[in-house]
C-alpha cells in the first residue's frame, strides 16, 4: 500500500508510508494523474452540486435544508442507513465468517450470488423486492408503503459491502495465533474479542462506511417499496429527484449538498474508528 | 488488511476508469449527432428525436413509415427516449435534437423558455402542436373484483388507490387533474366538490410512484385495488399480457402529448411532424393506443384495448387542460409551492 519511497522503511510494527521527503519521477507523476483524475471525477461534480446550493445565497439554502418535509426526509435516510449499517457490521461479518471459516455444501454458489445484490440494476432489486414482500408475498409480508419496507431494500443492496471487506482479512489471519491463545486456556470468546476482533475492526468498518454510502443515496431498490409517501416513507433521493423536476435545482443541490455533509461526517468517523482500530492492532 | 486495502484501490480505480468510459462514450456520441444534425439539405438527412419513454414504439413505427413515403426519402433518424422531464431537461443542457416531444406542455416550456424552440410552436399545424392523445383511465384488476365503476367508487374506504407521483413524474399531473376535473359537475364550476373530491382520492392512495411505468409495476406486484393510468398505458400494458382490466369513466381528462422541431432542425424533421399528424400517421398511433389527434382516423386494430374494433368509446364529458385554465395556470395552482395537490398531500 506504501508509496514508493527511496530509503527502506525503518523496521517498525507497522511500516508507514515517509510523509516527508520527495517523490521520485514516476510515483509524481502517477500521483498527478491520480490527482487530475479525482478532480476530474469526483471533486468537480461535489464542488458544482456545492456551488449550486448557495448560488442564490445562503438564506435560500437554509429555506430548502429546513422545509419540513426535507427534514422529514433526511431524517428517514439517515436513520434508515444507521440503522442498516449496524445490522450490516454484525451480519456481513457472520455471513464473512461462515464462508470463510466453515465448510458446507453449496458454499461455491454462495460466494457467486453474495455479490449479486450488489451488480443488479437496483430497479429491477425494487421489483423482486416488490413481489417478495408486497401484497402477493408468498411469505404473506407486506412491506409497502412501510418504513420496514425500506429497511429490508436497504439491507439487500448494501449486504455485499462488510461481507466482501471482512472475507480477505479472515483469510488471511494466522490461525496458530488463535491456537496458541486457545493452548493457553483463553476463552472462545476471549479469543474472538481479543485476537479476531481487533484484526477485522477495520475492515468491519470500511465495509461499513461503503454500506452507509450506499443506503443513504439509494433510490432504485426502495422508490417501489416505500410507496414514497409524503412525511413517511419518501427518502431524500426521491425527494431531491422531486425538487429538480419542479425546476427547483438550488433546493435539490441544498438538499444533497446536506446529505454530503452527513455522509463525509460519518465516512471522517468511521475512518477514525478504523485507525484506532489499527493501532491498536 | 493490506489485502483489503489493494483491493479496494483496485476497485476504486476500476470504477474510476468505468465511469471515464461512460463519460467519454457520451461525449463522443453527442458531437456526432451535433454535426449529423448541421449537416442537413437535400433528401439525405438525420433527424435526432428526443421523445418521453411511452412514444417510443409508435415513433418507430412512424419512422419506418416515414421513410417509405417521397418527403421521408433517405432520412435516417437518431432517437432517445426516457422521462419526459429528464428529457426536456437534456436538451435545455445541450442534447441534439431536432424534433422533440414530451408527455406534457410544461416540459415543452422549458426548451422554449431555453430558446430550442420557436415560441409559436403551439400555433403549428392544424393540431397545434399537439401529436397524440389520450384520457385518464381507471385500470382494476382482471375481473374487476372490487366493482369499479367510476370515479365515485375509489374514493370509498379500502379502496387502494396507485399512481404515478405529479412531484416526480410530470406526466402524473394528468391523474390527479382528470380526479380533480371529473368532480367539477355539469356546468364544469363546482370547485369546492371538486377539491374535495381530490382530499379523499388523495387520501386513498396508498402508492405514490416516480414514474408512470413504476406505478404499473407497483400495480402488477399486488400493490393497491386500482391504477389511475392513462388509456394508451392501459391499452399497451394489455397488449403485452398484463392481467389488468381499464375503465374509461364518462367523465374524465384529455391527455394532449406535444411535439415540436427545434430551431436548428433539418427540413426534414417538420416535414416527420406533418407525417404523424396526418390521417396516416394518426393511424399508426392509434394502433399503439393513442387517440387520433384529427377527424376521420379510423381504428380498428388496437390491441389490447376492451374493444378492438372499437377501441376509443366516446367520453360523455371531456375536460381539456384549456377547460381548467391552460397550462400555464393550472402547473402553479395544482403543483406550485403552495398549490392545491401539493397542499392535499401534506
Amino acid at each position: 500500500m506504501a508509496t514508493t519511497t527511496q530509503v527502506p522503511a525503518p523496521p517498525r510494527r507497522r511500516p508507514r508510508p515517509v510523509s516527508s521527503g520527495r517523490l521520485s519521477g514516476a510515483s509524481g507523476l502517477g500521483l498527478g494523474v491520480g490527482v487530475l483524475w479525482l478532480s476530474l471525477i469526483v471533486l468537480l461534480p461535489i464542488a458544482s452540486i456545492v456551488v449550486v446550493a448557495f448560488q442564490s445565497g445562503f438564506g435560500e439554502f437554509w429555506d430548502s435544508v429546513t422545509d419540513p418535509e426535507a427534514l422529514d426526509t433526511i431524517k428517514l435516510s439517515v436513520g434508515a442507513a444507521v440503522l442498516v449499517t449496524v445490522i450490516n457490521a454484525v451480519f456481513g461479518t457472520l455471513v464473512a465468517w461462515v464462508l470463510v471459516r466453515d465448510s458446507f455444501p453449496g458454499k461455491r454458489i454462495v460466494e457467486v450470488i453474495i455479490d449479486i445484490p450488489f451488480a443488479l440494476p437496483t430497479i429491477v432489486a425494487g421489483l423482486v423486492l416488490i413481489s417478495l414482500y408486497g401484497p402477493q408475498s408468498p411469505f404473506g409480508i407486506d412491506l409497502v408503503g412501510t418504513r420496514k419496507g425500506i429497511f429490508v431494500a436497504l439491507l439487500f443492496v448494501t449486504l455485499p459491502f462488510v461481507v466482501r471487506s471482512v472475507q480477505p482479512v479472515l483469510i488471511d489471519m494466522e490461525r496458530d495465533v488463535e491456537e496458541a491463545a486457545a493452548s493457553l486456556g483463553a476463552s472462545g470468546f476471549t479469543i474472538f474479542r481479543r485476537i479476531i476482533l481487533p484484526t477485522v475492526a477495520p475492515a468491519i468498518l470500511a465495509g461499513s462506511a461503503l454500506a452507509f454510502a450506499r443506503a443513504l443515496g439509494e433510490f432504485g431498490s426502495v422508490i417501489l417499496i416505500s410507496a414514497n409517501l409524503i412525511g413517511k416513507t419518501e427518502v431524500s433521493a426521491a425527494y431531491i429527484l422531486k425538487l429538480i423536476e419542479q425546476n427547483d435545482t438550488t433546493g435539490a443541490a441544498a438538499v444533497a449538498t446536506l446529505l454530503l455533509v452527513v455522509a463525509v461526517i460519518v465516512l471522517v468517523l468511521l475512518d477514525s474508528l478504523q485507525r484506532l482500530a489499527a493501532r491498536r492492532d | 488488511m493490506n489485502v483489503l486495502r489493494g483491493r479496494g484501490r483496485t476497485a476504486t480505480v476500476l470504477a474510476l476508469l468505468a465511469a471515464s468510459a461512460v463519460g467519454l462514450s457520451a461525449c463522443g456520441s453527442n458531437s456526432g449527432s451535433g454535426s449529423g444534425s448541421s449537416g442537413g439539405g437535400g433528401s439525405d438527412s438525420e433527424v435526432d428525436i428526443v421523445g418521453f419513454s411511452v412514444i417510443k414504439s409508435a415513433y418507430d413505427d412512424l419512422g419506418e413509415a416515414f421513410a417509405k413515403t417521397a418527403d421521408g426519402d433517405g432520412v435516417t433518424f437518431k432517437s432517445s427516449y426516457g422521462a419526459s422531464g429528464a428529457q426536456a431537461r437534456a436538451v435545455v443542457a445541450g442534447q441534439a435534437a431536432d424534433v422533440v416531444a414530451f408527455s406534457l406542455e410544461p416540459d415543452m416550456t422549458k426548451v422554449v423558455e431555453a430558446g430550442k424552440v420557436a415560441e409559436d410552436w403551439n400555433t403549428v399545424g392544424d393540431t397545434k402542436g399537439i401529436a397524440s392523445s389520450s384520457v385518464v383511465v381507471i385500470a382494476v384488476r382482471k375481473g374487476n373484483p372490487k366493482n369499479i365503476t367510476g370515479w365515485d367508487d375509489i374514493v370509498k374506504d379500502g379502496v387502494g388507490i396507485v399512481t404515478a407521483d405529479p412531484g416526480t413524474s410530470g406526466a402524473a399531473k394528468w391523474n390527479l387533474l382528470g380526479a380533480y376535473a371529473q368532480a367539477l359537475g355539469e356546468d364544469g364550476k363546482d370547485t369546492e366538490a371538486a377539491e374535495t373530491y381530490l382530499k379523499s382520492f388523495i387520501g386513498n392512495v396508498v402508492s405514490w410512484n416516480d414514474s408512470g411505468r413504476n406505478a404499473t409495476d407497483a400495480f402488477l406486484k399486488g400493490t393497491g385495488d386500482v391504477l389511475i393510468s392513462y388509456e394508451n398505458e392501459a391499452i399497451a400494458a394489455r397488449a403485452a399480457g398484463e392481467e389488468l382490466d381499464y375503465i374509461v369513466p364518462d367523465s374524465t381528462l384529455l391527455i394532449e402529448n406535444p411535439v415540436a422541431v427545434t430551431t436548428d432542425a433539418p427540413e426534414a424533421s417538420a416535414k416527420f411532424i406533418e407525417y404523424i399528424e396526418s390521417a396516416e400517421g394518426q393511424k399508426i398511433l392509434a394502433a399503439d393506443g393513442f387517440r387520433p389527434v384529427i377527424d376521420g382516423v379510423e381504428a380498428t386494430q388496437t390491441e389490447g384495448a376492451n374493444d378492438p374494433a372499437n377501441p376509443f368509446p366516446t367520453v360523455k364529458n371531456l375536460t381539456t387542460i384549456d377547460d381548467l385554465g391552460g397550462w400555464s395556470t393550472v402547473d402553479d395552482k395544482f403543483f406550485g409551492d403552495s398549490g392545491i395537490v401539493t397542499t392535499l398531500r401534506k
